[in-house]
């Protein structure tokens, strides 16, 4: 059925469909006994597609260009990326994006999700039947030796019933449209389905670049999918203290954006194995304040990495442990660990007979043909008839083409060499049916063409039972190939629309009034509040880095070899820092800003992808001048540069950072590296007789205009003792940032118990005292030194308090 | 038999420890018709913060123990008495070796004592061309798979020479065979590939071993000791037969079974995690004697064992 808009989209004169349809005639040929999601096989074009194609057809090639910069102009804003690997290195990818979405009438979605559904009861009984009473295998529906010798089959699971009822919460399915135009299951995804969170931000980026035909083309949307799950999620907690978390291997992981993405959406916490704790049967988290359950687990972690007391033991992603809690009943993991068992390429060629068996039903939605070569009869078959018939591994799990594996095609074999390797290898073989697929339009140097499709769509159980997101992930092959569909080898993703005849409901994640209680926000992780703590170390850092640098080049340039004195001064401050001052920009400052991005990437939910992209560009500018820079006024130059981006950073951090726990963390961080560094610099430099230091420390201190204005006289150490050391209204001094210290400390979880200080409140506050009472005479150089070590200490008393 | 079976694990560390959490596999297994545990008790000092017990797949009692922040030393102490039955050898009515793939893929139980667990490469075992050419030299000529599995333990004695030193506990039993070295451990582990590879299901025992050396016989390596053997699946019929490679022979009433699983890995006596820095050592020490001869001979004193110590994860 084709969805009508109300009115045309502004500024397309009629006439454009027709030119589209030459165009299509003319340019847009689907491939020979392919089906075609936009056009027939005589080139016509599908009801569902005309107001894209009519609209699409009146723009221009700058226009098309336009609007795909826009989509990928939002994903660069917003950091998407995957990491691909290759070479025994991953590195960090654009999100590759294919602006066109993938239309589907909404009553064929209809017709598709029975199906869908019927699938995901299927997997949850034979999961239940795997980690049950094995019913399928002692009633010869399944070989035992499928399960036996599985390496997701993770016997340490069987016999542990799931606390919440179901094993299954959150699955994925691949399909794809064979030649016929019915869809096909071509890959089933239990243990830990990655790429909603890519759909979401796919559905964003899409819609930005063809704003006006998504408003108006009645696609259904995604948020309240999203929604359900998180309350479904929440529900399944056992007290309102509890939390749910979303378990992620880390930064190195393929799809960690994902989850950090999804978690910042969610409003849930994103935890690794090392902030969980198994106490008295029932799974912590290492807070700054303390050990606080957590009911409900997502995991985004393979099932076997979970704990390595009773699975994989050389795993270090996980939680010792985590089997115990669940044998212990209280803990919902979303999947039940083991359920990658499900995945099993082989498992496929028994689902209708299980279908029948478990659920008496017949499968509504097919999945590609498939043989297990370990049972004589498909052996027979195979070696009969083995057209088109590709043979990999019987226990991989996921598509044959999404990993690279050895794939044999069956037929390019002499039929003895066939029969000789399905006797000696069948038991480990699985043969299918080489996947064809529907091809959808893709921007192809600035037109459209054809290029193969697979969906995967998801489904999540909430509380009124499996939910399909309407729409999902589209995969779009790099070459008309089906096979290049992996976004590993150059597959690109794609919207989904799913397009009502009618208008459409809003929904979004905001709660309707009343309906939804917000979750009173959670105490930080403990790793979290120490990568955030460090991140405002390592920023900090860097600025004061900048400034000696930049203070030493502008010398340079300014007396030539007259500087010699004041660098001399100077250099106990780089050499206590191990930066060898020479270069423009030296190999030290570089490390300190690898360090930063290294601790924020480590906490991407709860950093801002603003802050996130100013860091990166940081890093990227100091290292390409690096390479050319040269000491001096060239570098002075750089260096102001560079201090002008870092005043970025923090300027979105404290801008935009609601005032959180990490926030309070960040800001420590940050407060103490500079009272250290301007401490440290008025011990080096303070007590120094070489001429025009005193102005120097006043520049590198940032506060030239300030001194101007306060004391009428030049420098002398009085003055700059006083104005970067004690006066508590200087943002630069070393006051300042004790009593802000202060303030931020007041303010964390066991700062005071019934009026007796932490261990930590005391320090600060002796600090802040015997600071307030200092004068410039009887802060010495000694005096100073001795407060710079006393500040470093508190370093560690939040460690011992908060950081472990 | 009735055993009275005394381990003792300690360890020391060279800083206090942070917490951990640990899994025994100690006790001995209460199995219908070959072996009751008449009563035991497990005592762990200092005490832990959490203890308590459940079953693994393979159906071996574990002890769960969390144990405090701050030891400097640990020991764990076992005490036993056990049943040990002395089932006879019965007549040889296993299959013929080929005729076995027929008879398991008839299995259609997953339980744990299902040979289906046992046939193919497990984490700790992988599969070794040297050992399969190893194990099908030493079978040729056996007639059924009974004769086959002790015509490899023979050759296996044979081929290996018993050295603690050798090998390590993660040593692979391919390194270990090549080495021609090793203890119990390697011995089964090297059986059980071999086995494997000529399509018998075999399984990993631990248990204890006593030694009571017959007059003008020489004493049974690792005597009162932690011990390890091997569980072979001679058909339906009939069913696991266990060998001790170590010693070459069928196993008996001086074996006392803790549990039996794929590899050392499934039955390991101790599994854990402490958070340490610095050294620690560790030994254990096992003394096994026959509760109707305590009286009459006095027991032997416990050893300190020369085996290496159980395995720690860090």
């Amino acid at each position: 059925m084709a969805p009508r808009s109300p009115k045309k989209p502004p500024g397309f004169a009629e006439g454009p469909e027709e030119r589209f349809v030459e165009k299509t005639k003319a340019r847009y040929r689907p491939l020979k006994d392919t089906p075609d999601e936009m056009v027939e096989a005589d080139g016509s074009l599908r009801p569902l597609w005309r107001d894209f194609a009519r609209a699409f057809g009146g723009f221009s090639a700058e226009e098309v260009e336009r609007r795909r910069m826009r989509a990928e102009q939002y994903l660069r804003d917003s950091g998407v990326f995957y990491r691909q690997y290759g070479g025994g290195q991953s590195v960090e990818r654009p999100w590759p994006l294919s602006p066109i979405p993938v239309m589907i009438a909404e009553a064929e979605w209809a017709d598709l999700v029975p199906g869908l559904i019927q699938r995901a009861d299927l997997l949850e009984r034979l999961m239940a039947d795997l980690y049950g009473d094995n019913r399928m295998i002692s009633e010869g529906h399944l070989p035992a030796a499928l399960v036996a010798q599985n390496p997701e089959w993770l016997r340490p699971l069987v016999g542990i019933a799931p606390h919440s009822g179901h094993y299954l919460h959150f699955l994925a399915f691949e399909i794809g449209r064979g030649p016929d135009g019915d869809w096909w299951v071509l890959a089933d995804r239990a243990q830990a389905p990655s790429g909603a969170g890519f759909a979401l931000e796919n559905r964003v980026a899409t819609s930005r670049a063809f704003a006006e035909l998504y408003a108006e083309g009645h696609v259904h949307r995604l948020a309240g999918f999203f929604r359900d799950f998180r309350d479904a999620l929440l529900a399944h907690r056992q007290d309102r203290d509890a939390r749910a978390a979303i378990l992620t291997p880390g930064p190195l992981n393929e799809t960690y954006y994902e989850h950090a993405w999804i978690a910042r959406y969610l409003g849930i916490t994103l935890v690794q194995g090392e902030d969980l704790v198994v106490e008295n049967g029932r799974l912590m988290v290492r807070t700054v304040a303390g050990l606080r359950p957590v009911d409900v687990l997502w995991r985004r972690l393979d099932g076997s990495w979970a704990d390595p007391m009773e699975l994989d033991p050389g795993s270090k992603l996980g939680t010792a442990g985590m089997v115990s809690a669940l044998r212990a009943g209280g803990l919902t993991m979303v999947n039940a660990l083991g359920s990658g068992v499900l995945e099993t390429r082989a498992l496929m060629a028994f689902m209708p007979a299980l279908s029948r068996h478990l659920l008496g039903e017949k499968l509504k939605l097919p999945n590609i043909a498939t043989w297990w070569c370990g049972d004589p009869e498909a052996r027979a078959e195979v070696a009969g008839d083995p057209s088109k018939l590709l043979l990999s591994d019987a226990f991989a799990t996921g598509l044959p083409y999404d990993r690279q594996e050895a794939i044999t095609s069956a037929e390019a074999l002499f039929p003895e060499a066939l029969a000789a390797l399905l006797d000696r290898d069948g038991a480990r073989l699985v043969a299918q049916e080489a996947v064809t697929l529907s091809t959808s339009p893709a921007l192809v140097d600035g037109k459209l063409a054809p290029r193969p499709m697979s969906l995967r769509v998801f489904l999540a159980r909430t509380e009124q039972g499996w939910q399909v997101m309407p729409g999902g992930f589209a995969r779009i092959g790099a070459s008309p190939d089906p096979t290049a569909i992996a976004m590993q080898r150059g597959g690109s993703a794609a919207d989904v629309w799913i397009v009502s005849p009618s208008e459409v409901e809003a929904v979004s994640m905001v709660p309707a009034p009343g309906s939804y209680t917000r979750v009173a926000p959670g105490a930080l992780p403990s790793r979290a509040a120490d990568n955030l703590f460090w991140l405002g170390r390592y920023i900090e850092r860097t600025e004061v880095m900048v400034r000696l640098l930049r203070a030493r080049n502008i010398r340079l340039a300014e007396m030539g070899t007259l500087a010699a004195p004041l660098l001399a001064a100077m250099d106990p401050m780089f050499k206590a820092r191990g930066i060898d001052p020479k270069p423009g920009i030296p190999g030290a400052l570089l490390d300190v800003l690898a360090a930063s991005i290294g601790s924020a990437g480590q906490v991407r939910d709860r950093f801002s992808p603003d802050a996130w992209a100013s860091l990166t560009d940081l890093n990227k500018t100091a290292r390409r001048m690096a390479l050319s820079v040269t000491a001096g006024d060239d570098a002075a130059r750089a260096l102001s540069a560079l201090l002008r981006k870092l005043a970025g950073i923090t300027g979105l951090v404290h801008e935009n950072m609601y005032r959180f726990m990490g926030w309070r963390f960040l800001t420590l961080g940050r407060l103490q590296e500079r009272a250290m560094a301007m401490t440290e610099m008025l011990a080096t430099l303070a007590d120094s007789k070489t001429p025009g230091v005193l102005d120097l420390a006043i520049e590198i201190g940032d506060s030239v205009l300030t001194h101007r204005r306060r004391f009428t006289v030049s420098t002398s150490r009085e003055t700059i003792i006083d104005l970067l050391a004690l006066d508590p209204m200087n943002p630069r001094g070393v006051r300042h940032q004790i009593e802000a210290m202060g303030e931020q400390v007041a303010m964390l979880p066991g700062a005071s118990d019934h009026g007796t200080l932490s261990p930590l409140s005391r320090a600060m506050l002796r600090l802040t005292t015997e600071l307030a009472v200092e004068a410039p005479e009887t802060l010495t150089q000694d005096a100073l030194w001795d407060l710079y070590g006393r500040i470093g200490a508190l370093s560690d008393h939040i460690t011992e308090a908060y950081l472990r | 038999m009735i055993y009275d079976l005394k381990l003792v694990i300690a360890y020391e560390f060279d800083r206090p420890t942070g917490g951990g959490r640990q899994h025994l596999r100690i006790t001995p297994a209460d199995l219908p018709g070959l072996q009751s545990l008449l009563s035991h008790e497990i005592s762990i000092s200092p005490p832990p913060k959490e203890r308590r017990s459940f079953t693994d797949f393979w159906g071996t009692e574990v002890t769960e123990l969390v144990l405090p922040p701050g030891m400097t030393d640990c020991k764990i102490t076992l005490k036993a008495r056990v049943l040990r039955q002395d089932p006879e050898m019965g007549l040889d009515i296993s299959p013929a070796p080929v005729a076995l793939a027929t008879e398991l893929a008839e299995v259609t139980r997953l339980g744990s004592a299902s040979p289906q667990h046992f046939l193919t490469a497990s984490p700790r075992i992988a599969p070794d061309a040297a050992i399969a050419a190893f194990a099908a030299k030493a079978m040729a000529a056996a007639p059924t798979v009974q004769s086959a599995i002790e015509a490899l333990g023979r050759a296996l004695h044979g081929h290996m020479t018993f050295d603690p030193k050798a090998t390590e506990v993660d040593t692979p039993p391919a390194v270990a065979f090549a080495l021609r070295r090793g203890v119990c451990q390697d011995l089964a582990q090297i059986m059980i590939a071999g086995l494997r590879s000529q399509g018998i299901p075999a399984a990993y025992v631990a248990g204890y071993l006593r030694t009571l050396p017959p007059p003008g016989k020489p004493r049974l390596e690792g005597a009162d000791a932690m011990h390890a053997w091997v569980a072979a699946w001679a058909g339906v019929q009939a069913g696991w037969l266990a060998y001790d490679p170590t010693n070459a022979c069928w196993v008996a009433a001086d074996h006392l079974i803790v549990g039996q699983g794929r590899d050392y890995g499934d039955v390991a006596p101790v599994v854990g995690s402490l958070r340490t820095e610095g050294g620690q050592r560790g030994s254990h020490a096992v003394d096994l004697v026959a509760s109707s001869a305590k009286s009459a001979a006095s027991p032997p004193a416990p050893s300190p064992a020369a085996v290496p110590p159980p395995p720690q994860r860090q």
